[in-house]
């Protein structure tokens, strides 16, 4: 039991849903990849490929290698949705593969908008860890290939927005107290004075949907990695801080009307015959807020984190074993998630 | 797809590598050269004594119904002698063909970094192959710092002694 408290202390899974890091790197002897020819993008692919397999015994067992030119457009966004490719990555033209490891913490993709770009996912507040494991991987290329690095401007990319440290650290935020009051406009602003992004779930363009928050550092120059991550992992905690605050906040207020807000979602999400997905994340949403505030007993995040992915419109498809029109969609989504909540 | 390499020869010896961009307008026409450093240079030569001689370069715009070509706003540009690039290129898309860019049109670039990171220096993580050599630049800025402080202080003895550091580091290196 005090294990379990303390890995919701470190962890925060009430308002942390995942911790991302992500690297990006070029290799000196290619151009950049959108101005490569297509022999040099599919000897680059089979080099990376080869450092992967190759780094040690069981490594060949332990990922697995995605082509995306052989992926048709469902599986590509399965991948996206999972957070394990970009949205870019799915829509590439040229010769681009994902590395991904079998438990799905590792993502390697290969000639994105750079060469690599190494990212490591951990569920909750992991950032450090996933740094940690972003640097051994780092090493571990580096010691087979010459990287394009300057010593002013650091790891050279594509786009001069990521040169430098070339890191990406981002935290996934669920912040429904923060946005039913308002107050989350006070923390954008914050954020952007301090040169913190906030985007949606999938990234650059898209809506917070169930109030899901991607916070990430914008300046990749001029600081260490231990600095930004440093510093990412301050703003989030003093967010988490803000969010759980105005939670029990409006629950003490009125736990009538708090408790009564999140059993009519409840019933909604447990008996609904049609959903759709927009739908769906705001009652996610509502769920995962009863969860974490004690309230509803019958699910656990496991199973909600399980249906947020499943219900996801490639997934869903994929689940379901065959492409489905938008209505057909609403129907199976519904029926998914009372079977998810059964077992 | 090939569009993806521009790298290209001078279209007038056909022999180097292509790195200079003309850009003018020849009769209401534009008109493109790509041109290796060394005639790019004969090139601005012939400009300057008789800029009418360019029209040798472009005998296909020229003369069309007899008239004399009208040339106008020449722009001259540098290209990336790894992958072609030019920094019009860079701002048209927001991306840098290579590695190299960096290098070529890294003066320019400068004030964009700055504005997009707040500085221009990198002070993060180094492959550590280049670990070695790094340090000791940044060992060796740092001592120079102290250098013109020991200077300033008129600490002759500190000051020499720095200075012989420094040297015995820059040898080192090489
Ligand atoms: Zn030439
Ligand atoms: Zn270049």
């Amino acid at each position: 039991m005090t294990g379990d408290r303390n890995n919701n202390d470190v962890l925060k899974p009430d308002i942390v849903i995942s911790s991302r890091v992500r690297l990006a790197r070029n290799l000196e002897r290619y151009p950049f990849p959108f101005r490569m020819s297509r022999e040099q993008s599919l000897k680059l692919l089979s080099e990376i490929k080869d450092i992967v397999i190759k780094s040690s015994a069981t490594a060949a067992d332990n990922f697995y290698f995605v082509d995306i030119q052989k992926l048709n457009p469902v599986d590509r966004q399965v991948l996206v949705e999972k957070h394990l490719i970009s949205p870019d990555l799915a829509e590439s033209q040229i010769e681009s593969a994902a590395i991904i490891s079998k438990d799905e913490t590792i993502s390697i993709m290969v000639n994105e908008e750079d060469h690599i770009r190494i990212q490591c996912l951990y569920p909750g507040m992991q950032i450090d860890a996933a740094w940690q494991l972003c640097n051994n991987l780092d090493k571990l290329f580096e010691e087979k290939v010459d990287y394009a690095f300057s010593k002013d401007f650091g790891y050279l990319t594509c786009c001069p927005t990521n040169i430098g440290t070339g890191i990406r650290a981002s935290v996934m935020l669920h912040l429904p107290a923060l946005v039913m009051t308002g107050y989350i406009r006070n923390i954008l602003e914050a954020c952007s004075k301090l040169s913190i992004a906030v985007r949606g779930m999938y990234g650059e363009n898209t809506e917070a949907a169930g109030n899901m928050f991607q916070i990430s550092n914008q300046v990749t120059l001029g600081q260490t990695e231990q600095e930004i991550i440093a510093n990412i992992t301050s703003v989030a905690s003093q967010i988490i801080e803000q969010e759980r605050t105005i939670r029990n906040e409006l629950y003490k207020q009125n736990p009538y009307r708090f408790e009564d807000k999140i059993y009519r979602s409840l019933g909604i999400f447990t008996n609904a015959r049609i959903m759709t997905s927009e739908e769906c994340m705001k009652l996610i949403s509502d769920v995962r807020l009863g969860i974490d505030m004690g309230i509803i007993k019958t699910i656990d995040r496991n199973t909600l984190d399980k249906i947020m992915l499943l219900t996801q419109p490639a997934n869903l498809q994929k689940t379901i074993g065959k492409p489905l029109s938008p209505e057909e969609r609403d129907l199976r989504r519904a029926e998914l998630i009372r079977e998810l909540i059964k077992r | 797809m090939n569009e993806r390499v521009r790298k290209m020869l001078c279209q007038h010896c056909q022999k180097r590598i292509a790195n200079v961009h003309f850009t003018q307008i020849v009769n209401n026409k534009k008109v493109e050269l790509y041109l290796c450093e060394q005639c790019a240079n004969e090139k601005s030569q012939f400009h300057i004594d008789s800029p009418f001689n360019l029209g040798d370069f472009f005998s296909g715009f020229i003369g069309i119904n007899g008239a004399s070509p009208y040339i106008h706003s020449v722009q001259q540009e540098r290209l990336c002698d790894v992958c072609g690039m030019s920094y019009d290129d860079f701002q048209k898309t927001g991306k840098l063909g290579c590695g190299n860019c960096y290098k070529v049109f890294g003066e320019r670039l400068k004030p964009i970094i700055k504005r997009l990171h707040g500085n221009v220096e990198h002070v993060g993580k180094v492959p550590q192959k280049l670990m070695k050599d790094l340090n000791a630049a940044r060992e060796i800025e740092k001592l120079k710092e102290a250098l013109n402080k020991a200077i300033q202080n008129e600490e002759y003895e500190k000051a020499a002694e720095i200075r012989d550091k420094i040297r015995e580091m820059e040898n080192k290196k090489i």
